[in-house]
């Protein structure tokens, strides 16, 4: 629709002398807006990235404070006295290390397994055509609308009679299909083209040997994308494993965290530490993994 | 290295059968192909089975029972959703997600579409620093968030009370007066979500042709015109999942709240889903927050619907 009303105005931007003389006409004057709009346009940018990083900063930068200090006014920003004190009661109080190690396996192992299932029926709904496909599809889209907090109570039920509760494979299971992660997978291979497909077939390929050896190889930046999101997705999680995990040795980090919040009187020192460990991993993984972040079109899996 | 050996040589075995059979199995492939499909989805359609649908379906079913979780439950017909829909308990958490998902929607997506204008803009400087820290607060878990802002606004001990106090003003009441306390959530919200936001947004503003921006900017339009009758428009069907993806969020908002207030002062910011853990699990009422949970259920699908619709309209009028 857009396309239309603008036409008219295109073809006259590209007679030649229209352009010229507009040229001409803005002059030494289009040289000085442009630098205003420069000035402009980066002030702003970075008033609103100093709004965004400036929390995190802060807390960062407080979790180095003695804990003696954390509430002595006036605050100052940077700490008088550097210590990483509250790092340290964080890692030897409550089992962290466990719950640490606790989050990684469940974070990894899921992830593992969701890319798998997901590329595989990604790949399913992409590139073969029936009926019960296109009806898996639909279930699948159903998902998104019924996230784990619309059915907490029978799909807690579900995880207890299979004698998943307390265990961290009640944590893992459940996670491993994503509606986002099949969609990310199908419309990737949706612009595939069909002939590699029958060009494989022809040379007498069988179906799982060309998934296998065509498909999963240059899929592989939809596995990374869809690893990192994961792996961020289960790292974080916090309402299914508070439900599924009873025995402390098997929490999760942010159960952990929330359990120092829900304290009486909370120990900030330890908290702000355990909090800075927690996002530790996170961020190093977006720091390496960076551009399969920012370039993922998670659109295309969302729009159809 | 095996496998490739066996299927090359296989292939050059069946090579004079392989092209007629193609052909004979193009109109009917759905039967040739039936088996390989079944495989690669087997996974999933189980774990659909297991922990979406038979969910759904006993979750419906336990909403009409006084189940408890453990032995044996009686059908009580329609008495839950009769208790539901008399407990004001339900109606102020009810009323607080409406409240607090009407005051996230609008901002997150402001705040949103801004930094991603920003983000491609050909005029602003230093893009790659500033889109890892929009993007930082994505990766903090809403736990995590929610002790980040706490610290922030205590009323005590926070840097933002401190400030105030500095400049000659009186402490804020961030944590005990409930509408500055869900305002503090609805700040810590739109913080921690800009950034999935914004990259949808980014993927649709590069997604605009560029000629359309040159052939309005060489008609003179400024950065103000170009983003209301270019973008913005361009744009329309990003926007539209961007306040539908916001809206489902926020409607299911729950660990950032247990963190930043958990759920208080008091009560007042107890919303549905918290609602829904407390009757269901630490008053064990399975049946009852069964029927709470499907009065969520369709809440949600209600919005989806509803913005489809709008949607819709919207795309068939212009």
């Amino acid at each position: 629709m857009t396309s239309e009303t603008l036409t008219p105005r295109i073809e006259r931007a590209d007679s030649e002398t229209a352009v010229t003389e507009r040229r001409r006409r803005r002059g030494t004057g289009g040289r000085r807006r442009e630098t205003g709009r420069v000035i402009s346009a980066t002030t702003l940018l970075w008033v609103l990235a100093a709004a965004y990083g400036f929390p995190l900063l802060w807390f960062v930068l407080s979790s180095f404070k003695p804990a003696g200090d954390l509430f002595s006014f006036p605050l100052t920003l940077l700490p008088k006295s550097w210590t990483v004190q509250g790092y340290v009661d964080a890692w030897n109080s409550f089992n962290f290390y466990q719950f640490f190690a606790n989050t990684f396996i469940v974070a990894i192992v899921t992830t593992v397994l969701t890319v798998i299932a997901s590329c595989c029926t990604g790949y399913a709904l992409a590139k073969y055509d029936n009926r019960w496909l296109k009806v898996l599809f639909v279930a699948i889209l159903a998902t998104t609308m019924l996230p784990t907090e619309v059915m907490l109570a029978p799909t807690f039920l579900v995880v207890r009679d299979l004698g998943l509760y307390n265990s961290l494979g009640g944590i893992i299971v459940p996670s491993v299909l994503t509606a986002t992660g099949v969609l990310m997978f199908r419309a990737f291979f949706l612009t595939v083209p069909d002939e590699l497909v029958e060009a494989a077939r022809i040379d007498g390929a069988r179906e799982l040997s060309i998934f296998l050896r065509i498909m999963v190889p240059i899929s592989r930046p939809i596995m990374l994308t869809l690893a990192i999101f994961s792996f961020q997705w289960r790292w974080n999680d916090y309402i299914w494993p508070l439900l599924v995990l009873n025995d402390p040795s098997k929490f999760t980090l942010q159960i952990g965290i929330q359990s120092i919040v829900g304290a009486q009187n909370i120990n900030w020192s330890v908290l702000l530490g355990a909090s800075v460990i927690s996002l530790v991993p996170l961020i190093l993984l977006y720091l390496v993994f960076q551009k399969y972040v920012m370039n993922v079109n998670i659109n295309a899996g969302l729009k159809d | 290295m095996s496998v490739t050996g066996t299927t090359a040589s296989r292939s050059t075995e069946t090579r004079p059968t392989a092209g007629p059979r193609i052909r004979r199995g193009r109109a009917p492939r759905l039967n040739h192909y039936r088996f390989a499909p079944l495989i690669l989805v087997a996974v999933n359609v189980v774990l659909f089975a297991v922990f979406f649908a038979w969910p759904a379906v006993i979750g419906f079913i336990y909403s009409f029972t006084d189940y408890t979780g453990v032995g044996s439950f009686n059908f009580v017909g329609i008495a839950n959703y009769e208790q539901l829909f008399g407990d004001s308990a339900f109606y102020a958490a009810l009323g607080r997600t409406i409240f607090f998902t009407i005051l996230v929607v609008p901002t997150s997506f402001v705040f949103s579409l801004l930094v991603a204008n920003l983000m491609v803009s050909a005029y602003s400087r230093g893009k790659l620093v500033a889109r890892i820290i929009f993007f930082v607060p994505w990766l903090i878990s809403p736990i995590v968030s929610g002790v980040i802002w706490r610290w922030l606004f205590g009323e005590n001990f926070g840097l933002v009370n401190f400030l105030i106090e500095s400049l000659g003003g009186k402490a804020v009441p961030w944590q005990s007066n409930a509408d500055l306390s869900l305002i503090v959530v609805v700040i810590a919200a739109t913080w921690g979500g800009t950034a999935f936001s914004m990259l949808l947004f980014i993927a649709a503003i590069k997604n605009v042709p560029v000629s359309y921006y040159e052939a309005a900017a060489l008609d003179g339009a400024g950065p103000w015109q170009l983003f209301r009758n270019i973008t913005l428009p361009s744009i329309a069907p990003t926007s539209f999942i961007v306040i539908l993806l916001t809206t489902l969020n926020a409607m299911k908002e729950y660990a950032l709240f247990q963190s930043l207030n958990n759920g208080g002062p008091g009560t007042s910011n107890n919303l549905l889903v918290q609602y829904i853990y407390q009757t269901g699990f630490q008053q064990g009422q399975i049946g009852y927050a069964s029927a709470a949970s499907f009065v969520l259920m369709i809440i949600l699908m209600a919005i989806a619907i509803i913005q489809l619709a709008v949607n819709r309209r919207t795309e068939r009028r212009r």
